[in-house]
Parts: C-alpha cells; structure tokens; sequence
C-alpha cells in the first residue's frame, strides 16, 4: 500500500530507534527519571502498542497517554441523551462503531439495539444522509464525534443536508477540540510533561499555528506527527532533538499531508456550520472552556438538540463517576493504567467500569489488549 | 405402493408460507421438491423418521466416532463466495476434518421465515448438494419449520456431522508442545471482509470473496505428510486469533507468531485499513490453523500447497515454553504484543 | 480522530455534489472530495492524486515530494544504523575467529 508500507520499514525503524537511544542517552534520562512525551491523540496511543513502540522505545522515555480519545472522553449523560433519541419513534440513529459500546448510565447504544432501536452503524456521515434520502418518512439522526479531523466532514454534511432540503437528517453534535484539553494539561501543577507528539490529522485541518502557544507560553516542544510506526518514532526523536538542544519550537514531520495553515476549505465549513460552547463536559477532566462544538442558528433544523428537545441546556450535569473509576487520572496520564486499582479487576474490556476499557483507542484497553494484563511484562 | 416408486412431489409455491411448516402436504411438498430432490443420495433410504446407516470404518477396533454440531445464522444470506448453505455443510465437515475424521453424514435442519422465496431455498439446497459433494459427505436426515415473520431472519440451519476417526489418529490442542510449528492454509480474513462489504453499511467495493470450502482432502494430504500432527482449529469465529489462544490454553504452551509472515490478501488488508480492523479476527470458514513437530513442518506445508485449499499455507510461528497460555505476535517492526481473545464483535473504529 | 489512509482519486462520480471513486489496496468507494477540489477547475483534475481519506472524505492531497523527503531521511537513519550493525557483526566475527 503506497504511503503506508514505506512507512512501515523495519530497517528504517531500527535507525530511528537506535537515534532515539542516543538521543535518550546524550540527554541523561534514565528509567528512574524518564522524559515524559505525550502522545495526545488515541490512534497515536493505539499505535504505540499495535506495533510494540513502548517496548522497543529506551526505559528513560516514558510516553503519557493523552486525551484524545473522543469515545473516551464522552460523558455518560451524552451516551443516555443519544440513546433517548434512538429509542424515540421513527429515528433511525446513525453512529460510528466504536460509539456504540460506551456505556450510559443505563445501557450503551449497542444495548439498546438489542432493546429495539432502530441504531445503525456507518462508516460516514455521507451514507447518514443517503439513507435520510431514501427514507422520507422516517428522522435519520447522526451521531456527530470526534475532534477537528471530523468536524468538518459533519459540517459539509449538514451543509449538504441544507442545499437538498433533507429535513428528515439532523446531527447530535458532540464534536470537540484539541487545544483546550491541551491548554488544560499544561495549566496542571502535577503535570510533568517534557514534550508533545501531536495529532496529524486534526492539525491536517487546522495547520500546525493553533499549537503555537505550547512552545511559546509553555515552553514545550511538539511535533505533529503522522500514523504509521516511522512517522511516530521519527516525531519522537524530533522532541527528544529539541529537549536535546534546549528548543521548544512547532516542527511538521507530517509534512505531506499537514499543510501548514489547515485546509481552508474544512475551516471555512466549520465555521459556517460550529460555533463553541460556552463550556463542555469530558469525561474524567470535567469542565472544560470553549472545548466543545455546537450547531449554529443558521442550520437549527439539522440540531438534533434542538429538534428533539434534548441535550446541554436542558439535562441537569455534574454526574459522578463509577465508584472507583480513575479514567479522569490515566487520561491525563497521572498514573498508567495499571496504577489503577480497578483494572483487569472490576474493569475489563467484557465488562468495563470506565470508557477507557470500552474503546480501542482507550489508554486501559490498549494495555489490556496488546500488554496483556495479569501478565506482567510478559511481551 | 412403495413410497420410493412414486413421482416426487412438486412445489408451486413461489413464497414460504405457514403451511409449509405445518406437517401436511404443504410441508411434504417443500421437504421433498427443494430439500430431497437436492440432497438426494442412498442414505436418505426409505426415508424414515430416521436416517440408518454403516460404514465399514466404524467397525474397526479402535476406531471412534466423531460427531459434531453447529448453527449458522449469517447475514446476508448469499454473499460473494458462498450462501448460508455452503457454510452450514463446510464448518460442519471441517469441525470433524480438523479433529482427523473422515467425515460421513450430515444432518440440516432449517428454520425458515414465513415469506422466504422458494426460489433462494433452493440456491441454498443446490449449494449445500455442491459443497456436499466436494467434501465428499452425504446429507442424510432433516428438519424444516416454518415460523412466523420476523422470527427468524429468513433462515436459520442448525446441522449435526458424524465423521469416524482412524484408530492410529488422536489430534489434541492439549498435545501441542514447545518447539511444535504453527501453520496456516491460506489468507487470513477472507470471509469477514467478504461478509462486512456484503452487509453493505459501509458502502465499500471490493473483488474480495469468502474462503468458505471443507478441509478433508487438505487435512488428509497433510497428515499423510505429517503423520506427528498434533491439532489443527477451524479459524471461524474470533480468527485465527481465537483459534491460537484456544489452542495455548488447551496446551499451556506459549505461542509466538510473526506478523511480517501472515498472509493477507490486499483486498482484506485494504478492508482492515479502513475500517481500522485486525485481520486476526476476523472471520475465516475455509482456514485453520495447525501444529506440526518442527521435524514435519516442511513437509506439512508442502503437502497443503499441493492442495486447492492450501496454495498459500504458510508457517506463521510455532510453540514456545516461555508465556503459557499466552499468545504474542512479534510485530512488523521489530516489537512484540500479546494477541488475546476478541471480547466482543471488532467494531469499525474511526480513531 | 485519527484513522485515516492514503487513497488514490480514480474517477469522479458526481461533479455537483462533489463525489469522486477512491481505491485503497482493491478495495472502492464513493468520497466527498470538497476538501481537496481545485479552486476554478474541474475534478478530473484529481483523477490519479493520492488523498488521506476520512470517514468518506478526501482530507488532503498528499505532498509527494515532502513524502519523498521523509521518507529519504527515515531511509537514510535505516541504512546507517545498518551499516553500524554489519560492522559490529563482523568485528565479532574476527574477534571470535
């Protein structure tokens, strides 16, 4: 596959890791005092353990997992506000599949299709609006998530929905952004963070400047990066060249697919489409200003909200998590998932206690998956 | 009059109705038009409540019978590569196969939705003679209900298999031991990519089709090459994953596999990109994995490549005393990670 | 957020709505190409341009050149480190020898 196995080589990968060991090295880090680079985005964390990165990477670089994970950090309230929307007469709901086994106070969406509702999974919100197409009669709702990598393929959506007339397609918006959560992180006394890998495809929409202020007000170096197993490790070395030389800048490794400004066209649409809410609720980090997504005035009738009298201003908040539950604290990547006491215990991917169990992106299910759990350090 | 002499009745419906899983002639015309006069074969005898049979095999001191027994619900019915009536008669005789039986007999019983075209019943009868045929077995006995719409989605076929194991033969999980080879007999993944585009949701194209075949005359060609076989697990369900992790826990063995090695049609490797699936588990219905004692493995493989079935079989890892009972694939780029059972259903991903 | 794969624009479907036929390793579909469509210039224009693909949509037109110098240094960092192996695989040749 041109683009993808290139960047699978396994001679390249031996170069880059023994740089990345030297580099390790030249800056002193050691198992004891590791550098903490995090990873913010869920494929990057998915990645690491996919191929192995963590064990191949030195003992004095650690990787912290990072929040962004849109399943992961999706409240319980969301997941029940969807499910009621499901379950009303004539909707068809239309979601991304791994939304459907985040657990709701209540059930998941999965559970409530076996209950009866009427939830299909798509690949893309285009085929949401074929099936509002050819089902006139019937309310097709997709389940709009994610960060600003979909965002705008919701938006053209709804744009589309708009130019045909589809009154009968509405979106439930959950769309969310990266800075914020960043910004969050790094306004955190007990973070130790010494650099960033950042999200390659979100900054393929919004360019590489929305980053600016890490390396400026922060101090902190961050590379985007892109997916495949070179691309992380070389983003890595990257960072690990910059703490070397005592730089904090924003470099591109993903070059050749992230242009330095986004894509105008993507911006352009969200912002006819968006605009952001005051505050929205993540998962496990709580409140955060200006971090979520909702649909403008202008394109009402396609808000599933408003349309089915459901969603932020209306449902009471503030819901407490699973007794026990440390989502909140591995998402930030205070502890590692095993640090928490309910992992591989009361929380496994058959029966999770938190979203980070439930999707495949998730920092725990990760680790439970391809670290394999009771095991130790088995692989 | 002798009931064999008879003409064989003959269906005009054209739509499954309640009728036709009532007992009376509605029923006696569907079970013998489509049904019957598909399977038709000398087992069937006289057709009494029961089918009655011998085979020489069983008489054999020492040998015994395998018997086995599954459902099949997929969805869609017909799919590129196959139809739920050649899977239902290829897993069932690959569940024997694998254990090293000869395979005999097979049972079908069919639960049909009220409003089912005649005309698909019988592609899928016509499909199960072929398949039956290829695998060298005989549909012996039956059973068809009709229930009413929405009780069953269209078809379902619950089949049993009687199979007879040579006396010289015992294949085991549990016998797997380190230093045993892991192999497989084709492309991995074939059937659950086939079966994703065809259920359409994902509005994806593709040449890809189900592997979907019986495994005799592969299983008989590699234990003749290597007779030290150990076991072999259909790959249905789970993939090859499940199966490996199956077979480390009946063993305790550790098994290690290599990812650079795994064979993957670009079709399937192209479905798994995109939907961010792993080809390990997805479904298969005409691959299984088997370990042989090094010594063999050569051996084994060339055998299986001299078969249909097996034009690609490769070795793709072997048993190891180090972590037992787990499964670890050495990764394309020089890592290692744990491959465990599936939980659920792979969902697509969109991170 | 964040699967997204390289695929080829092989033909366009439908100029108005802006739908274009992408092929991933032998596997088709139908994606939205508003994102990456020339400015004042027809969509045949895409037809054998390399795209990320996301949830149906052509994201951004791969750069081949900046993909070329990527990979030449990755390239580059994998034959260096090799070479460096092969020494030390051969000084422990003559050292045991």
């Amino acid at each position: 596959m041109k683009y993808v196995d290139e960047f699978r080589d396994p001679v390249a990968a031996r170069g880059v890791l023994a740089a990345i060991a030297r580099t390790v090295d030249a800056i002193g880090a050691i198992k004891e005092k590791p550098i903490h680079i995090m990873e913010i985005c869920g494929g990057h964390t998915h990645a690491i353990f996919r191929y192995g990165l963590d064990k191949l990477t030195p003992p004095g670089l650690e990787f912290i997992h990072g929040p962004g994970c849109p399943v992961c950090v999706l409240p319980m309230p969301r997941v029940d506000e969807a499910v009621e929307i499901a379950e009303r007469n004539g909707v068809i709901f239309t979601t991304f599949g791994d939304a459907m086994r985040v657990p709701g106070t209540k059930k998941s969406l999965l559970q409530a299709k076996a209950d009866g509702a009427d939830i299909r999974m798509v690949y893309s919100p285009l085929d949401a609006l074929d099936l509002a197409r050819r089902n006139p009669n019937r309310d097709i709702v997709f389940f709009g998530l994610g960060f600003e990598t979909t965002t705008p393929s919701t938006a053209l959506s709804i744009q589309q929905a708009a130019v045909e007339g589809l009154s009968n397609f509405s979106v439930f918006c959950n769309h969310i952004t990266v800075p914020p959560p960043i910004k969050a992180l790094l306004d955190d006394p007990f973070m130790i963070l010494d650099g960033f890998v950042g999200p390659g495809h979100v900054s393929m929409v919004i360019g590489t400047h929305p980053y600016d202020f890490i390396a400026r007000d922060y101090g902190k170096p961050i590379v985007v990066a892109g997916f495949e197993p070179l691309d992380l490790l070389q983003s890595v070395l990257m960072v690990l060249t910059q703490i070397s030389e005592g730089r904090a800048e924003v470099e591109n490794q993903y070059a050749r697919i992230v242009p330095e400004h986004g894509n105008p066209i993507s911006i352009a649409a969200c912002n006819d489409v968006y605009e952001p809410r005051d505050s929205f609720e993540w998962r496990g980090l709580g409140e955060i200003d200006k971090s979520g997504l909702k649909i403008r005035e202008k394109y009402a009738a396609f808000d599933a909200e408003r349309k089915f009298n459901i969603g932020y201003a209306i449902a009471s908040r503030a819901l407490a998590e699973p007794d026990g539950c440390r989502c909140g604290d591995v998402m930030t990547g205070r502890i590692k998932p095993r640090a928490c006491p309910k992992f591989g215990r009361d929380c496994t991917p058959e029966a999770p206690l938190g979203t980070l169990m439930v999707s495949s992106e998730g920092a725990c299910a990760a680790y439970y998956q391809y670290g394999g759990a009771q095991l130790g350090d088995v692989a | 009059m002798n009931a064999h002499l008879r003409p064989p009745r003959r269906l005009s419906a054209t739509h499954v109705t309640l009728a036709h899983g009532g007992g009376g002639k509605a029923m006696r015309d569907l079970v013998e038009d489509v049904f019957v006069a598909a399977f038709a074969n000398p087992g069937m005898g006289e057709m009494e409540d029961q089918a009655r049979l011998t085979n020489a095999a069983l008489t054999v001191p020492g040998a015994r019978l395998a018997f086995t027994t599954d459902a099949f619900v997929v969805d869609p019915i017909e799919f590129p590569g196959g139809d739920i009536g050649k899977i239902a008669v290829c897993g069932t005789v690959n569940d024997l196969v694998v254990g090293g039986a000869a395979p005999l007999w097979l049972s079908a019983a069919f639960i049909i939705e009220e409003g089912v075209d005649v005309a698909l019943l019988r592609r899928i009868a016509a499909s199960m003679r072929a398949a039956a045929d290829e695998a060298g077995v005989a549909i012996v006995t039956g059973d068809t209900k009709v229930v009413g719409r929405g009780s069953a989605d269209k078809i379902f076929i619950a089949t049993s298999g009687i199979g007879v194991i040579a006396p010289d033969r015992d294949l085991r999980a549990s016998a797997v031991r380190p230093g045993d080879v892991a192999i497989v007999n084709g492309p991995l993944g074939d059937h659950g990519a086939a079966i994703m585009i065809a259920r359409g949701d994902m509005n994806l194209s593709t040449k890809i089709v189900s592997d979907c075949r019986p495994l005799g005359a592969l299983m008989e060609a590699t234990l003749a090459a290597a007779p030290g076989l150990r076991a072999a697990r259909d790959a249905t369900r789970g993939g090859v994953a499940s199966a490996l992790n199956e077979i480390a826990a009946a063993s305790g063995v550790g098994i290690e596999i290599h990812e650079a090695v795994l064979p993957l049609r670009a079709e399937a490797r192209g479905v798994c990109e995109i939907l961010g699936l792993d080809p390990l588990y997805l479904a298969n219905e005409g691959t299984l994995v088997a370990f042989v004692p090094e010594c063999e493995a050569a051996a084994a493989v060339a055998a299986m490549r001299a078969t249909d079935a097996g034009r690609s079989a490769v070795a793709i890892g072997k048993a190891v005393v180090a972590h037992p009972g787990v499964v670890v694939m050495n990764t394309m780029l020089g890592g290692r990670r744990i491959v465990d059972m599936l939980v659920g259903d792979q969902l697509p991903r969109i991170c | 957020m964040c699967l997204g794969i390289p695929g080829r624009i092989v033909a366009i479907a439908d100029e108005t709505r802006k739908l274009a036929l992408i092929e991933i390793s032998g596997v088709t579909r139908e994606v939205n190409v508003a994102c990456v469509a020339p400015q004042d210039e027809p969509l045949a224009k895409l037809v054998g341009s390399w795209a990320l693909i996301h949830v149906g949509f052509a994201m951004s037109l791969i750069d081949e050149e900046e993909a070329a110098k990527t990979l030449a240094l990755l390239i580059e960092l994998g034959e260096a480190q090799a070479e460096i192996e092969a020494m030390r695989a051969s000084a422990g040749e003559v050292v045991a020898s």
